[in-house]
């Protein structure tokens, strides 16, 4: 099948009167329908960048310098924006974390989600509305009718982010990129937003990239993760092999500094202090030409530090890792 | 019951909770029951841990404790006074005690003033040490969190997430207080960074006999760094054990539910989740209704739990749960979810 969304050695650079900054080096992966790649790593690392650049929404000075960004096929990093615009909201669209700040607060719901619609299916504003109430419906808001003409201060947060997914997915895009969509909401909020997700996502057939940095949110949702670190894909593969044998340090290292809930009998044994990953992601402007990991890297050694870095190879079935000391597993 | 020792905490009593309310008057009639009748104790040398949705009063709490609200009733008893009722040069004193770290680092350090100005404010204001006498205590106490002394002269913008939390940590630790009230102290840092905040904390703690009142969302979180868990439900505390003894024998419906939506994914948190985990969200704070407050929401809800207010009794050692149907409903099978 050929993938809904194909990012092909995506290069961002970002220009200031120092010269030109490395933002995203050379990033590819790819998501097909009905299916969802999860993008982790810390702040810094670039996941919002990509989601921003996939989107055509790059803030001034940030520009791609090289590689493609097909959306089933057609290149939209090349596209010209009155292109971009007849894409957005309809075949692409996008959750943000922080619902209040991404609705307009004096415009009613229905309204909100009824616009994409008028705008991309040319729908009467009636008949717009009753397909907003459909979406509040599909996506479980309850009293629906009474919802549509709420204004977003009404609701509560869990059925703001209901709202937005309402509104991103009214013209049933191909793809759908869900920037950290559940980090503002209560732990049994999230787990339904995520179910809702899936759910729509069946329906649909979108394609779903979700920027987090909830480890226990890429398990449960996504089925390939890409891990990001300062500007590079360092890991990729299938969620449950990634997660289970992780061979990057810096993804074993993330998975290592959560601590992990243990309950029932298990919640007798004790822990020492929790794993750290010592230091801070290197600012931009400021990476190193070597493993950018390797300062904070407790493999490092000379081969880390005398070569370049470390290209993205293959290391297993549809596995590959950006190290040059791979952790082994025996399976 | 069974219940291991160790995991009581065995510390005298430094902080008493009795009873607090903090209630909101509403415009336009009625008054938010954001805290209504908490009552808990904090051991020297422990953590004690809250956790539960938004709304559900455990940041008021703090914040009631703190006296950034004021308390409707209750009496927060540290060192053998009620600082609730102390005024003026008492209360200072007694705020040298009990210090606060909030979610955002950023919004809590003021940027016109350097890191070193910011750690040193509570020495001068709560100790009336002058400024040189302030500064020299800076050193050791950027040391202990981890902040090399050149920091001192940087403003807030130039530190990192975890370095101004680091800061914010710093500046708690001025007056050597007992007993610090973090308030979702790590939510708003990186994974990584929150690892090296939490280490942190658990350091400290060793080395100075602090004790913490851990506000999360995060139940891992939580039972990492605690001692005991007091889970709230819009204002009350519905269950509260020693930490072992509560992710070993959760007892309360919502503390299932929480639980249920933290496990790792997999068949055995489907079949959780099936069961335990609740839809929706909480009911309005607002004049909260009759009987038990979870009970709209609650699957194992009879009509007694619509009409009586269920009491907090002790079901076990320092274990203690608000529900009229303790024991009577089958628990969720916590050894099979781990197993997988």
């Amino acid at each position: 099948m050929a993938p809904v969304l194909a990012v092909e050695d995506l290069t961002v650079t970002l220009t200031q009167p120092g010269g030109p900054v490395p933002v995203l080096e050379r990033l590819s992966f790819s998501v097909e329908a009905g299916r969802t790649i999860a993008l982790v790593g810390e702040s810094g690392c670039g996941k919002s960048m990509t989601a921003l650049a996939i989107m055509g929404l790059m803030p001034e000075g940030f520009a791609r310098t090289d590689g493609r960004i097909r959306l089933a096929g057609e290149d939209i990093a090349a596209a010209q924006p009155s292109r971009l615009r007849a894409l957005r909201g309809s075949a692409l669209s996008m959750i943000f974390q922080e619902p209040m700040t991404a609705l307009n607060p004096v415009y009613t719901v229905g309204d909100q989600i009824a616009e994409a619609l008028r705008l991309h299916q040319r729908l009467e504003r009636r008949a717009a509305l009753e397909r907003a109430l459909a979406m509040l419906r599909a996506v479980q808001i309850p009293a629906a009718e009474r919802r549509l003409h709420a204004y977003p201060h009404q609701l509560s947060g869990g059925m703001r982010q209901r709202v937005m997914i309402a509104m991103a997915l009214a013209c049933r895009p191909k793809l759908l990129i869900a920037d950290e969509p559940t980090t503002a909401l209560d732990v049994t909020v999230q787990a339904q937003v995520f179910d809702l997700l899936k759910a729509l996502q069946d329906e649909m057939g979108t394609a779903i990239v979700l920027i987090t940095h909830d480890l226990g949110a890429v398990a449960d949702i996504a089925d390939t993760v890409a891990v990001l670190y300062a500007g590079r894909c360092i890991e990729q593969g299938n969620t449950r092999s990634v997660m289970r044998a992780p061979q990057h340090p810096y993804t074993r290292g993330l998975m290592g500094c959560t601590p992990h809930l243990r309950l029932g009998a298990s919640a007798d044994a004790g822990t020492g202090p929790l794993r750290e990953i010592p230091g801070l992601v290197p600012p931009l402007g400021r990476r190193p030409a070597i493993c950018a990991f390797a300062d904070r890297c407790g493999r490092a050694d000379a081969t880390c530090l005398d070569n370049p870095q470390p290209p993205l190879s293959e290391a297993g079935p549809s596995r590959a890792v950006a190290c040059w000391h791979p952790e082994a597993h025996t399976a | 019951m069974t219940m291991n020792a160790a995991s009581a905490p065995t510390g005298a009593d430094l902080l008493q909770v009795n009873d607090l309310k903090v209630h909101f008057p509403v415009p336009g009639g009625g008054r938010v029951h954001a805290v209504d009748g908490v009552s808990f104790v904090v051991r020297r040398g422990a953590s004690f841990g809250i956790v539960g949705e938004s709304g559900s009063g455990k940041s008021t709490t703090a914040q009631g404790i703190m006296r950034l609200v004021p308390a409707t009733a209750g009496q927060v008893v540290l060192g053998g006074a009620d600082i609730l009722g102390l005024r003026g040069p008492r209360l200072r004193q007694a705020r040298r005690h009990i210090q606060m770290v909030f979610q955002d680092p950023f919004a809590s350090l003021d940027p016109r003033r350097c890191a070193g100005d910011l750690v040193a404010e509570p020495l001068r204001l709560l100790e009336g040490l002058s400024r040189r006498q302030a500064a020299a205590r800076l050193d050791a106490l950027f040391a202990a969190v981890g902040l090399s002394s050149e920091a001192r002269s940087l403003f807030p913008h130039q530190f990192s997430g975890g370095q101004r939390q680091r800061l914010c940590i710093a500046r708690a630790l001025a007056t050597k207080p007992d007993i610090i009230v973090c308030d979702e102290a790590v939510s708003a840092l990186d994974v990584a960074i929150q690892a090296q905040i939490l280490n942190l904390l658990a350091k400290l703690q060793a080395e100075r006999g602090l004790a913490y009142i851990f506000i999360s969302h995060d139940l891992g979180v939580v039972q990492h760094l605690c001692d005991e868990v007091a889970v709230m439900y819009l204002g009350r505390i519905v269950e509260q054990a020693p930490t072992r003894t509560f992710f070993s024998f959760p007892r309360h419906p919502y503390s299932w539910s929480l639980i249920s939506a933290a496990v790792p994914a997999g068949p055995a948190r489907d079949a959780l989740k099936a069961r335990y985990l609740v839809r929706g969200e909480p009911p309005s704070p607002i004049d909260p209704p009759a009987g038990c407050r979870f009970a709209g929401r609650c699957p194992f809800a009879v009509e007694r739990c619509r009409a009586e207010d269920p009491a907090l009794l002790a079901t076990g050692p320092g274990h203690y749960v608000a529900c009229h149907r303790v024991g009577e409903i089958e628990a969720p099978d916590f050894d099979r979810a781990q197993a997988a």
